[in-house]
């Protein structure tokens, strides 16, 4: 082997580390280390100049292994590798050590900040030595896009790809796609209908060449890796044949048995078989087969869909005999654009919400206000009246340490809206209650502004409680809002006949499933969590899989589809580079030492390893295309024939030895 | 005498409890300096050797951390990582070590304030049990 020389470099990042390292000491330190010949302290080592150090120091020193102590290597290992592979140098013979992160800001007293850079400098240095030169491979991308969720989210990354020709599977499990964004009734500040300007995206999804809508479909399964996932969808039985259906609606019609609509929220009823709303896309009726009597009697009831039907797509082979299909693609990246859920109101007693009829949540009111609502677009209250006054309760379930910490963004602003309908459809006060007005984007601060001119009353206070116990002769017969007017530094009592309250926008119900089926992590919020917070908002730390729209935290539209767009594009430069590197840290069996017992195949989850006859003798072999790297089978070999490249034995246990050293 | 400080080794997963450990440094959430880290891509992937290793290279402690059930970058390693402390358990008794110097932990990307806190934690444990007897053989040894 030829002589090991290595370069260490010690990063001051500015007074990130220099701050409380001394980072000197630490370089002239390194320097006495075994097999070092040059050691250096520089400012700014990700740096262009820094870089160059390292690029120069290979070719004078004629280094072959590099150490640079500096940030996460989550950060910059990917920069000095490739500082490496420029200076000639495999990019594998190179050790990062993390003394920012993991030192100089967690902890405060300098000379035992500098010991512990020691260690970890020594360490990496000790393990840099059994470092090997890997193999870099390549391997192509499939051109195909899964989106994940067909709100707007969905249906913007889905026509920004398919805009690019490239084929685009979008699953959505409603059976229409629209998500929230199409039970809204208008857009907030503009006031332009929701419905006006997403259902030509909803037709356009519906009709693109380059897409392929599985509605009311659910990812079941997803293997493989970014380039070649292999996913399984289960399209659920509508019962009714797809084909023939023309959407008529007159099986819906002669429908007599109802449930309340999920899509009304509750304000109005769906029969057993239905389109959920006029513009739904795809136009299929589909059948609830837990409420169809025809179904849950086995033929023997009703059957009045079948009869009306003039297309023969609805017949008692298809209503009985249907089942879910599974369906399998192959895909090159995902897009997971899942949604959130509104927070139930009814878990904060004292707000009465599922106690008094007039207390609605947001969603409620949207649909109350939509012309094609429950209410033909009218603004009334449970008894029909409509109502003299109207109070909104912002931040139901945010900004409260007993729900959710976290601000869901729009609330203020939808708020703003419901008030400016108010006014517009009825002669009723209103009365915002609001802890802070967040009116950030554009034409926000106007549109707040506007309403304080058209009259809505705001008030400053967390609401205690609403209540029906009227003390006063003006309370009789209403709900009485009890809060507490911070600005005027009393407890105040306002009567309404309707309370809308600005519910939370939360992570989904089973993001906890979705999160396990595309290996996502997730905020202790709940939401899907970015690679980088700022710098990489659509990516997630799973190569080829991104995140778009709520499901990763609240946001309002313009935000949606602006990150929407973010991982269209992110998606389209993998396709239109069509290649990606390979993980070289994968598993290697060292056939001297295999004795073919199989441990290893047994403990992959992946299917890597397999034993086969080689000359007759039995060996373990690994497959490098399904190999993650995880490890796992060099943990149960027994004979330390599996090992796992760049985390080989010798490698960690130097590193392990060399941090806890005594000196 | 100056007061005993125990030095740790905590085995973190690349995805997750390496990452709740640059989120406490991103964050500034200080917690003591006893611990060294070292990186494996999967807590599945710590053989029990290398624990055994920090122990005779004169650790007081060790940690072996990574991503909870649902979040595992490569599925199921937690299970197999579980399996192994398991193992481990039984072992530690051999050289003479307290259970207590182990400890496995599952902490999330975003669990900058877990990680310190288990850190912290675990400095105050190995406080109390004083230093690694299997340390203090082998310095009689040599």
């Amino acid at each position: 082997m030829e002589e090991v020389k290595i370069g260490v470099y010690v990063c001051h990042c500015g007074l990130n580390i220099a701050g409380t390292v001394d980072v000197e000491e630490v370089a002239k330190y390194a320097a006495t280390l075994p097999s070092v010949v040059v050691s250096r302290d520089y400012r700014y080592m990700c740096s262009d100049p820094g870089q160059d150090l390292i690029k120069n120091d290979i070719k004078e020193y004629v280094l072959n292994r590099v150490v640079v102590a500096s940030c996460s290597p989550r950060m910059h290992e990917p920069t000095f590798r490739n500082a490496c592979q420029e200076g000639g140098l495999n990019p594998y013979l190179y050790e990062h050590a993390n003394i920012r992160e993991h030192c100089s800001w967690v902890h405060d007293d300098k000379k035992i900040n500098t010991e512990k850079t020691k260690d970890l400098v020594r360490a990496a240095v000790k393990r840099v030595y059994h470092h090997e030169p890997l193999e870099v491979k390549e391997a192509p991308v499939n051109p195909n896009v899964l989106v994940v969720g067909g709100g707007i989210a969905g249906i913007q990354a889905a026509l920004d790809i398919a805009n690019g020709e490239k084929r685009v599977y979008l699953v959505e499990r409603e059976p229409s796609i629209g998500g929230h964004m199409i039970q809204l009734d208008r857009t907030f500040p503009t006031l332009d209908c929701s419905e006006c300007i997403l259902t030509p995206k909803m037709a356009d999804v519906g009709h693109h060449p380059f897409i392929e809508l599985l509605a009311y479909s659910e990812v079941e399964e997803v293997s493989g890796s970014i380039g070649q996932f292999k996913v399984k969808v289960r399209k659920k039985a509508r019962h009714i044949d797809e084909s023939k259906c023309v959407g008529c609606g007159i099986c819906e019609e002669k429908c007599p048995w109802k449930v309340p609509s999920a899509f009304e929220m509750g304000l109005a009823m769906r029969k057993a078989i239905y389109i959920p709303f006029a513009q739904a896309i795809p136009n299929l009726v589909t059948v609830d087969p837990d409420l169809c009597v025809y179904i849950q009697s086995n033929g023997k009831k009703c059957g009045a869909c079948i009869k009306f039907c003039e297309a023969k797509a609805i017949t008692p082979e298809t209503l009985l005999n249907q089942t879910d299909q599974i369906i399998e693609l192959e895909v090159g990246s995902i897009i997971v654009a899942t949604g959130y859920d509104q927070f139930d109101p009814s878990v904060i007693p004292q707000y009465g919400y599922g106690k008094y009829d007039n207390v609605l949540t947001g969603l409620q009111f949207e649909r109350m206000t939509c012309a094609a609502g429950p209410t033909g677009g009218k603004v009334l209250l449970k008894d029909g009246r409509e109502p003299e006054s109207v109070a909104i309760i912002h931040c139901v379930g945010s900004r409260d340490q007993n729900y959710h910490e976290y601000c869901s963004r729009v609330c203020c602003m939808y708020g703003l809206k419901y008030a400016h309908l108010i006014k517009e459809f009825t002669k009723a006060d209103v009365y915002e209650f609001y802890i802070d007005m967040r009116c950030f984007g554009e034409g926000y601060e106007e549109f707040y502004k506007r309403l304080s001119e058209e009259g809505a009353n705001f008030i400053r206070g967390k609401v205690a409680k609403v209540t029906d116990q009227a003390v006063t002769e003006e309370e009789k017969g209403k709900l009485i809002v009890v809060a507490e007017d911070t600005l005027l530094g009393r407890l105040i009592r306002v009567p309404a006949d309707m309370v809308i309250l600005c519910a939370a926008l939360e992570a989904r119900a089973d993001a906890d499933k979705v999160a396990s089926l595309f290996t996502l992590n997730r905020r202790a919020d709940g939401f899907f969590l970015e690679r980088h917070v700022k710098l990489d908002p659509v990516a997630t730390p799973t190569d080829g899989v991104f995140i778009a729209g709520c499901c990763e935290g609240p946001r309002d539209i313009p935000d949606t589809v602006a990150q929407a767009s973010a991982a269209a594009a992110k998606a389209l430069s993998l396709i239109s580079k069509g290649k990606i590197t390979l993980e070289s840290a994968i598993a290697s069996v060292d056939e001297t030492r295999c004795i073919g017992c199989g441990r290893c195949e047994e403990i992959c989850t992946f299917h890597a390893p397999k034993v086969i006859s080689k000359n007759g003798v039995m060996v373990s072999e690994v497959n490098e295309t399904l190999c993650k790297g995880c490890g796992a089978c060099a943990v149960v070999c027994s004979t330390g024939a599996m090992l796992i490249r760049h985390y080989k034995p010798e490698q960690i246990l130097s590193q392990v030895a060399a941090l806890t050293e005594v000196l | 005498m100056a007061e005993f400080e125990p030095q740790i080794i905590a085995f973190t997963c690349n995805w997750c409890t390496y990452a709740a450990a640059d989120l406490a440094g991103t964050s500034r959430i200080h917690y003591p300096a006893n611990v060294r880290i070292v990186r494996v891509m999967c807590s599945g992937m710590v053989n029990p050797m290398y624990v055994f290793k920090a122990f005779e290279s004169g650790a007081d402690g060790v940690i072996v951390a990574g991503c909870n059930y649902t979040d595992c970058h490569y599925i199921d390693g937690p299970v197999k990582c579980d399996a192994m402390f398991a193992r481990l358990k039984k072992m530690v008794h051999v050289l003479g070590l307290e259970e207590e110097r182990l400890r496995r932990e599952m902490i999330s990307t975003s669990e900058g304030v877990i990680f310190a806190r288990v850190v912290e934690e675990m400095v105050e444990q190995l406080k109390k049990l004083g230093p690694s007897p299997f340390k203090i053989k082998m310095e009689t040894l040599a």
